[in-house]
């Protein structure tokens, strides 16, 4: 399989780009750290199963850069000859307190989340489909599901990429573009640390395996871990 | 980042107000702080913040493998890879690391700032023979190279400095090519202390890896009857053809009550581990997990002990002082009413490069004592009886040992002190362990 993430470097993104170097898919990461980026390319080689010598490719994405979005899927492309799939693990996240009170925080989460993300994969999808399709898997939240307190304004930024997911997925699955949204629960990574786990929290490990799973299953959303459906 | 928790523990339960920084970048978490700290497996204070500071860097999250060259065995990863994950990656590839501790939840940050020793010490060394170089982020908030041709009194004072030179980033040494990756192991039921540490020197002339279980809870007459372990690498001809599959672990959920491992019930299991060796020597082709980390397969085993928590009084008793002094000390051990509940002894070879390195030639007992009320003064006596042979303590499970017991055994530490003086003579790195055994500011 031919795979293109952005967000591998960290977090979530992090264990997914390992889940499918493991088993020997192709890799292409984007984002916006060239160093970062190296560093993360050299790790996924050195897990790549049977060491078959393929490097990974990168390519320089930045969410907040719209103009780096078409470069880094045409980059992404002619690295792995081809196009199966794209992920988006990348996003951001603070805590409601510190988004009520610095607004300009709160319009980067808000931006980052939601129209940054939408318009990336709005670029992912045309690049799918002018290819004849092909899988978009994207990280919403289990926070975009419904108003919570603790979580209103990062919450509200999931949800509504939630629904652009879901949308999405309506209006091209016929014409072989299979959408999968993820919606992980609280997940142990560098993001939330300092936040008190609540019960059944995840490891990114375990997520990733659900998330690579769904891909290959081609499921239109997941939950994950399972118990914060 | 953000800091987590409110609380950090050593292995042993030693317990301090504390929380980490967490980072993917480790670089950017470690900035400012006294110290890094990777899995907490050191079981005292080794890893865990001064008094005067709430934060020390967590490096778990930094795990990227950077570099590996399969021809050569050479590796370079950052500090946070755990040892487990290394494992994982490369056993099945035939490269294992040149030296592993008893577990495999440590990170190479770690295993590096304990400068740890395995099974092998006695022909293989310890971690830092097999270190090219490290990169160090500086107290000055400067990051380096240092390696044995490079700022080589730094390279020297990080092997074994307790994360007290600078925040190990990234590490680069070189993996041991394997026959295969399964080991071939012997293990030898004997019932005389004196006779298990002749045939433990003994084995350890044609045995890469060795090891002594001891059962010191046994009555007075008994005490030390045990089990040799010994092994080496499998050749390919004799094992398996498939690579071992990771072991799965079962995790003690919560911590137990104090009297759940209470003396009579050790004393029943050790006698039953010693009694169920049948016949008395076995050998077989095992998994180099059941080998090298037993108890890595207990997850969460500290919390046996209960809230009191335990201590590992680790020692080498120099060669000189002979095996009858590893005898008179642990006969010393049971009559101040030290129980024992787990005793291993290992065989060391030559000291190594790091400057406040564990290792030296001689006997290392690494023995598991219950906390109580007790547990100061029984470490007092024992280290003045350690002062008296010319040994030392292992910093990485030490958490009870005084100041000046602990310059009285380290004739090496005036030259640690002078290198760390050089690099950071503001002691801005510094932990509870430092607090503790090398008069930092509190």
């Amino acid at each position: 399989m031919r795979v293109v993430i952005l967000g591998a470097t960290k977090g979530i993104g992090r264990a997914v780009g390992r889940s499918l170097a493991g088993r020997g898919d192709a890799l292409v990461i984007l984002g916006r750290d060239p160093e970062d980026l190296e560093r993360s390319a050299r790790d996924l080689e050195a897990r790549k199963r049977g060491d078959d010598g393929n490097p990974v490719g990168t390519a320089f994405c930045d969410l907040a850069d719209r103009s780096s979005f078409a470069p880094a899927l045409s980059s992404a492309l002619e690295q792995l000859g081809g196009i199966d799939v794209i992920v988006v693990t990348a996003g951001a996240f603070a805590p409601q307190a510190d988004l009520e009170g610095d607004p300009a925080l709160a319009e980067r989460v808000l931006d980052t989340n939601f129209t940054a993300t939408v318009l990336f994969l709005e670029a992912a999808r045309k690049l799918l489909l002018s290819l004849g399709g092909g899988t978009i898997c994207a990280l919403s939240s289990v926070a975009g599901e419904r108003g919570r307190k603790p979580v209103v304004l990062y919450g509200a930024s999931k949800a509504g990429l939630t629904r652009y997911l879901e949308g999405l997925d309506h209006k091209f699955h016929d014409q072989g573009l299979t959408v999968v949204t993820v919606k992980p629960g609280f997940v142990r990574t560098g993001m939330t640390a300092g936040l008190p786990a609540p019960p059944f929290a995840g490891d990114p490990e375990l997520v990733a395996r659900d998330i690579v799973r769904a891909i290959d299953w081609g499921r239109a959303e997941i939950y994950t871990p399972w118990p914060w459906r | 980042m953000r800091p987590t928790g409110e609380a950090l523990s050593g292995w042993g339960g030693v317990s301090v107000p504390g929380r980490e920084i967490l980072s993917e970048d480790l670089s950017a978490a470690s900035s400012g702080q006294p110290l890094t700290r990777g899995l907490g497996r050191a079981y005292g204070d080794a890893a865990l913040p001064p008094p005067d500071r709430s934060t020390v860097a967590g490096s778990r999250l930094a795990d990227r493998v950077l570099a590996f060259d399969s021809v050569s065995g050479r590796f370079k990863a950052e500090a946070g890879l755990s040892l487990r994950d290394m494992n994982a990656l490369f056993l099945p590839r035939g490269w294992f690391t040149p030296v592993t501790p008893g577990t495999q939840f440590v990170t190479l940050g770690g295993m590096v700032a304990a400068d740890v020793h395995g099974k092998n010490h006695h022909v293989a060394g310890t971690i830092g023979r097999h270190v090219n170089a490290l990169t160090l982020r500086l107290a000055s908030g400067e990051t380096i190279r240092c390696s044995g041709d490079e700022r080589a009194d730094l390279f020297r004072a990080t092997l074994g400095g307790m994360g007290l030179t600078g925040h190990i980033l990234e590490v680069e040494m070189s993996l041991e090519r394997v026959q295969s990756p399964w080991i071939e192991s012997e293990s030898v039921r004997i019932g005389d202390l004196e006779e298990l540490l002749a045939a433990l020197e003994e084995s350890s002339r044609d045995w890469p890896f060795t090891a002594v279980w001891a059962d010191l809870m046994a009555p007075m007459g008994r005490m030390g009857r045990g089990i040799l372990f010994r092994g080496r690498w499998a050749r390919a001809k004799d094992a398996p053809p498939e690579p071992p599959r990771q072991k799965r672990i079962f995790e003690v959920p919560v911590t137990a009550p104090n009297w759940l491992l209470a003396s009579p019930l050790v004393r029943c299991f050790n006698w039953v581990n010693y009694r169920k060796h049948v016949p008395r020597q076995k050998s077989g082709i095992v998994h180099p997990d059941e080998f090298f980390y037993p108890l890595d397969s207990v997850g969460h085993w500290n919390r046996l002990y209960g809230k009191r928590g335990f201590t590992q009084y680790q020692c080498v008793l120099p060669r000189k002082a002979g095996r009858v002094a590893a005898r008179e000390f642990l006969i010393a051990l049971k009559r101040r009413g030290g129980n024992c509940y787990l005793a291993v002894i290992k065989d060391c070879g030559p000291e190594g490069d790091g400057i406040l390195s564990f290792p030296r030639p001689g006997i290392s007992l690494a023995l598991d004592l219950p906390v109580g009320p007790g547990t100061q003064d029984l470490v007092d006596h024992l280290n003045e009886r350690l002062i008296g042979y010319g040994g030392r303590i292992y910093l990485a499970k030490d958490a009870f040992t005084r100041e000046p017991d602990f310059r009285a055994m380290e004739a090496r530490l005036a030259h640690f002190l002078e290198v760390r003086r050089k690099y950071d003579p503001e002691r801005r790195l510094h932990s509870a362990l430092s607090v503790r055994l090398l008069g930092d500011r509190k």
